[in-house]
């Protein structure tokens, strides 16, 4: 790892990790006796341990001028293992809150394990840590085959990925502690949001200096969707984080906006989050994963961009859907639900396109497990943005909003979408990393294929019914005119479909142990080949093509 | 902040956002189906067929 790094950046990766401990220690002695001092804690340490692994490898000789004739794909590779630890974590702890539903005593009465408290180390670790890790590691890796030329230095990525790390476990390690500002998918205090816009304004540069060295003079499609995620998150972070600290030794700040101006900008975030994080960046993975893998390029090149342009242009505005009914100008309001029905036309251009350039390849997803982690991706992306755009009718909403409905929406879209789609690339990108045919075992692929497909199917019906159940109860009038039902009337109805959701959750969750003990596998067999037994290795693809056409 | 108002905005909003809008979508479809292009996006969609050899020096 140190040993790919010129003795420059050996040097500037110590200055940096130096100056994050230092960070750290005058956090935590400014910070005493406020969660804000824990976090001085953690970032001391972890400058500590960087700064550690740095002089272990700092005398190695330097990397020869050979690699500039390869791409850099290290910090691709720890990106991939990243992504894949957060998502074993992350699901883990989603699927104890999914329990903590159906059976309340599962807290176990430490305030830690509140469900207000859990809930977001779900939600950011599967976000941030599983996709954002994901978003990054093949970024990396497309935007050097697509430009044709390498990363401009082996540094700066190294600096994205760890240190966007460090923004996650500041994040998830505040909310055990108590430490939020209370906003939907941008929990962190001020000083992590602080330290996201330098690691993220660092990885615009990096992109941009990858793209300025292009040797392709066409930019390929996926690089405008990574472009856009970056951008826009950039964008959207620093303006809905815009916040003033009670002081500058305490975890606690405040937003500047208030009442309902906060609201809608929580929500233009929350849902261009939904349109530029988890649409843009992950179509970005499809058009060029997907394409790859079925051994086609893209069916239509030209509704890949008109779908960029509409997505683009139409997710900005619809973020007031999630404001219907409330003192949000009604225009307004309407203006989101129309740009959310229109948005269903780049949406599904998408969706028809990446199903349509499996045309004459069927064959393939019907015998390659990472394929058809693909596909299913793009009919659940369809499918979700169909449900979304539909659930953002101001009728439909009336039903729909405060309900389970949203969270199986949610999860179509997380789960059906993002996960199959990240799953389908780490299956493709891990052997084509390590230099091996296929994984340690094509057999748990398959496992894994089903047990997330199972879960995701459990999981969603699940919370379709709870949610409809649910709105209907509510809405639900006698004849004298008064609620038909109180609240705890429909907690008890929806008791066995939190069940079945934790069942569905946690067959989803041991989809993903599988398919991490499956990376880990193949990367222990691939450590242990020495070079010389690494000309076996063609051997190995008749094998592959032979089981997968079995 | 007179004439920059709720209202003017709204007004803005309505007339000049909604024109921009329409802009933007008219150049990206001219840009998309542009005669000629099509040639230069189908070689964009096959050149990512065979990318593992490297950086191109």
């Amino acid at each position: 790892m140190i040993s790919q790094l010129t003795k420059n950046e050996r040097q500037l990766a110590l200055v940096i990790a130096v100056l994050v401990a230092i960070c750290g220690l005058v956090m935590a002695v400014a910070g005493r006796g406020d969660p804000f001092g824990d976090h001085g804690v953690i970032v001391l340490v972890f400058g500590v341990a960087v700064v550690f692994v740095i002089i272990g490898g700092y005398y190695t000789p330097e990397p020869s001028k050979d690699r500039l004739a390869s791409y850099y794909d290290d910090p691709v590779k720890a990106g991939i293992v990243f992504s894949i630890t957060w998502a074993v974590f992350a699901m883990f702890i989603g699927d104890w809150v999914a329990w903590l539903l159906a059976y309340p005593d599962l807290t176990f009465d430490a305030t830690w394990a509140s469900f207000g408290r859990l809930r977001p180390v779900h939600t950011t670790g599967v976000i941030f840590g599983f996709g954002g890790n994901a978003l990054i590691a093949t970024s990396f890796h497309v935007m050097q085959r697509t430009a044709r030329t390498r990363l401009p230095d082996q540094l700066s990525p190294w600096f994205v990925l760890v240190g966007y790390n460090l923004f996650c476990i500041l994040a998830v390690s505040g909310y055990f502690m108590g430490i939020t500002q209370s906003k939907e998918y941008a929990e962190p205090e001020w000083y992590a949001d602080i330290w996201l816009v330098v690691v993220w304004v660092a990885y615009l540069i990096l992109y941009l200096r990858t793209l300025a060295r292009r040797r392709e003079p066409h930019i390929y499609v996926a690089n405008w969707y990574y472009m856009a995620f970056i951008l826009v998150v950039a964008a959207l972070h620093i303006v809905n984080n815009l916040a003033l600290p009670i002081s500058f030794a305490s975890a606690k700040s405040f937003p500047i906006f208030s009442g309902v101006q906060d609201a809608m900008t929580q929500w233009w975030y929350g849902h261009n989050a939904v349109a530029f994080f988890l649409t843009a960046g992950f179509l970005g993975m499809m058009y060029y994963y997907l394409p790859k893998r079925a051994g086609r390029p893209i069916f239509s090149y030209r509704m890949s961009i008109l779908g960029f342009w509409g997505i683009t242009f139409f997710y900005m505005w619809v973020g007031s859907h999630h404001l219907h009914y409330t003192a949000l100008p009604q225009w307004v309001q309407t203006l989101g639900m129309t740009f959310s029905a229109i948005l269903l036309v780049p949406s599904w251009m998408a969706a028809a396109n990446a199903l349509l350039t499996l045309n004459g390849a069927w064959h393939k997803v019907r015998d390659d497990a990472t394929l058809r982690f693909m596909m299913v991706a793009a009919v659940f992306y369809g499918l979700s943005t169909f449900e979304g755009s539909f659930m953002a009718m101001r009728p439909v909403n009336s039903l729909s909003h405060y309900t389970d409905w949203t969270v199986a929406h949610v999860h179509a879209g997380t789960l059906g979408w993002n996960s199959m789609i990240t799953f389908g690339a780490i299956y493709y990108l891990v052997p084509q990393l390590w230099k091996r045919a296929q994984m340690y075992s094509p057999a748990l692929v398959e496992w894994h294929f089903w047990l997330s497909v199972a879960g995701a199917l459990v999981y969603v019906f699940a919370m379709w019914n709870s949610g409809i159940v649910q709105g209907l109860m509510w809405r639900t009038y006698n004849e004298s005119g008064t609620l038909a039902y109180s609240f705890i009337d429909s907690l008890v109805a929806m008791h066995p479909y939190y069940i079945a959701r934790a069942v569905g959750g946690f067959l989803f969750f041991a989809g993903a142990v599988v398919g991490f003990y499956n990376v880990w596998m193949t990367i222990r067999v691939a450590r242990e080949l020495k070079p010389e037994t690494m000309e076996e290795e063609p051997a190995l693809a008749p094998k592959a093509a032979l089981q997968a056409a079995e | 902040m007179n004439g920059f108002t709720h209202d003017s905005l709204v007004g803005f909003a309505k007339s000049w956002g909604l024109f921009y809008l329409l802009a933007l979508s008219l150049g990206v479809l001219a840009y998309t189906y542009w005669p000629g292009s099509g040639k230069r996006f189908d070689r964009a969609a096959d050149s990512i067929m065979d990318d593992e050899s490297g950086p191109w020096a």
